[in-house]
């Protein structure tokens, strides 16, 4: 069983690596100063939970050091989700993209708390408490844009028709599901799916957003095998950038 | 983090006494009395209008300079090597952004909203500290950055928060709380490659190279040269001259450098024991005013990303400025 959790540790702990780089790329750019700061702030959180989950792996299951393992693996090795890896674009792409990867998020964590995998379970209610701030800004940010005159709504909604079937991709089924599923460590995707699908539509709905069809749009699969978008090896290659020159060094 | 003891003015708005002389002057007596009695002035108190313009120049620039500050480091911060080095990275440049917002408050209390200051700053009438118009070339310049522009700027700006405008001394007191911490990230990670592996130390040492003279640029033109200091000094908005900042930062930070067994690239760079004094080569404060008035290797570089921030964010303040306008109901 130990190689499903893997699997499934890495996936959420290369998630959040890459969807705090993404937020990291705010600093400075956003449209208002206190934007900079709230996507410096959840950049930091997410980064930190994947070094959470990268020691868990290393202390619990065997795995190599944190640093190593983030920085130096190979693109195919990564088991992220396709919407982490899409480039920051505008802000409402950004925006949408944190509603929904944090709602996910959230989601995730909140059954992990009982996870019978016991190293998960403090982890888990550690960063639910945190990810509660990172909802409460998004919900915030998207329900005002919403009712901000058209277009900022038709912004909204665009935003929302991109995003919803790569955001998909975060409940891709994970190798060895079943057995983690039958073992109480968690409770497997498609649950986590529906909980999900039901809590941003309590959201958008009311904010007038209209929330694409599961069945009618394609989701975007294939980062849990490692199979990746354009734009990680780039990000991969940036993020590596310093620490290859000499990964024995102490930076 | 601050930029040092300059601050740039238009040359036709030198004329300090002409001014002051619009002045009532008992009310001025009265102004300055208060100063010199060690009470802050508050935003709704009588000041002279000239008091008020150099405030707003003064913490205007400060604001830009955090803002702008936080781009030459902010590009590291995806490349910052390592788990520690990567959220200490993403912290700090977050605290001088918060830095910026900070700062814009105490210059908005003097009667000159945020978004006229960031107009002023993108159509270069305002100007911010010169040294975040150099290129942070590599990991090593994140250290020197981190490590000696931050100690230079708490020399600074220790001094101002004891200035006599009430809401920037309180806005500078929690900045220098902050950059304390800064400081101290700033000089483990430059330790850290000071005594690290050959290529690290090589990588710090050519950044200290380059770094050098805009680092003795950062505090200004010496005394003898600088203009409207005296009145400014007299009404606590500059507390400390140039040339007894630039002193203070190299009596503290050159011996530490040394002792690392690094180098500075200026022969003549020594302590006169019988002054007291550090005595050093003439930096070149031609190439200083060529780099305010945009000729450095970056000022086009950094202004244009505030210009895509503020071109691409606009919809964004738009709509908040307008909410409820219309509630667009969905097609389904």
């Amino acid at each position: 069983m130990s190689h499903a959790i893997n699997n499934l540790l890495t996936a959420m702990a290369d998630d959040a690596l890459i969807q705090g780089h993404r937020n990291s790329e705010w600093t400075g750019l956003g449209p208002v100063m206190e934007e900079d700061i709230a996507f410096s702030s959840m950049a930091q959180d997410k980064i930190g939970h994947a070094w959470a989950l990268y020691r868990i792996l290393q202390e619990d299951l065997g795995g190599s050091d944190p640093d190593h393992f983030a920085f130096l693996r190979n693109e195919k090795d990564y088991r992220c989700c396709h919407l982490a890896e899409q480039p920051n674009g505008e802000y409402d792409f950004s925006l949408l993209r944190h509603f929904l990867f944090d709602h996910a998020e959230a989601v995730r964590y909140g059954r992990l708390e009982q996870s019978t995998f016991a190293p998960l379970q403090p982890l888990a209610r550690k960063l639910k408490g945190e990810i509660k701030y990172h909802l409460l800004h998004a919900n915030a940010w998207v329900s005002q844009l919403c009712r901000a005159g058209d277009e900022s709504y038709a912004r909204m909604q665009a935003a929302l028709n991109r995003c919803f079937p790569l955001a998909l991709g975060l409940f891709e089924p994970q190798e060895g599901e079943e057995e983690l599923m039958a073992a109480g460590v968690y409770p497997g995707e498609k649950a986590l799916q529906a909980e999900w699908l039901d809590r941003i539509y309590n959201i958008l709905s009311p904010a007038g957003l209209n929330l694409p069809g599961v069945e009618a749009v394609t989701p975007a699969y294939g980062g849990r095998r490692g199979y990746h978008t354009e734009y990680l090896q780039p990000l991969l290659d940036e993020m590596g950038a310093v620490f290859r020159t000499d990964p024995e060094a102490i930076w | 983090m601050y930029g040092g003891g300059y601050i740039f003015d238009e040359p036709n708005k030198r004329q300090l006494k002409d001014e002051q002389l619009h002045d009532d002057p008992e009310k001025l007596a009265a102004f300055e009395a208060r100063i010199a009695r060690g009470e802050k002035i508050e935003p709704g108190d009588w000041m002279p209008s000239e008091y008020r313009r150099q405030l707003i120049r003064l913490i205007e620039q400060h604001a830009h300079s955090e803002i702008i500050g936080a781009l030459p480091e902010g590009t590291w911060i995806t490349r910052a090597p390592g788990f520690k080095r990567k959220l200490a990275l993403i912290a700090k440049v977050q605290d001088e952004i918060g830095h910026g917002q900070l700062l814009y408050n105490a210059a908005e209390t003097l009667g000159k909203s945020r978004e006229a200051m960031i107009n002023d700053l993108l159509s270069g009438k305002s100007k911010y500290s010169n040294v975040f118009n150099y290129p942070a070339e590599t990991w090593a310049d994140v250290t020197v950055i981190g490590f000696l522009i931050d100690a230079a700027a708490i020399v600074n700006q220790v001094a101002n928060a004891k200035g006599s405008y009430g809401p920037y001394c309180r806005a500078l007191e929690r900045i220098c709380y902050e950059e304390s911490f800064h400081l101290k990230q700033g000089h483990d990670a430059f330790i850290e490659l000071a005594t690290g592996t050959p290529a690290q130390r090589a990588m710090l040492q050519d950044a200290l190279n380059r770094w050098w003279q805009p680092i003795m640029h950062f505090f200004g033109p010496p005394d003898k040269s600088s203009v409207h200091s005296e009145k400014l000094m007299q009404w606590k908005v500059k507390m400390a001259s140039n040339d007894e900042m630039r002193n203070q930062f190299l009596d503290t930070y050159v011996p530490k450098i040394w002792e690392l067994g690094l180098s500075l690239p200026d022969p003549a760079l020594r302590k006169n024991d019988s002054t007291g004094k550090w005595e050093f080569s003439d930096p070149d404060w031609e190439l200083f005013k060529k780099v305010i008035n945009g000729g450095g290797p970056c000022n086009k570089e950094r202004l244009n990303v505030r210009k895509w921030a503020e071109e691409h964010g606009r919809w964004v303040r738009k709509a908040l400025m307008h909410p409820g306008e219309k509630i667009t109901a969905p097609a389904a």
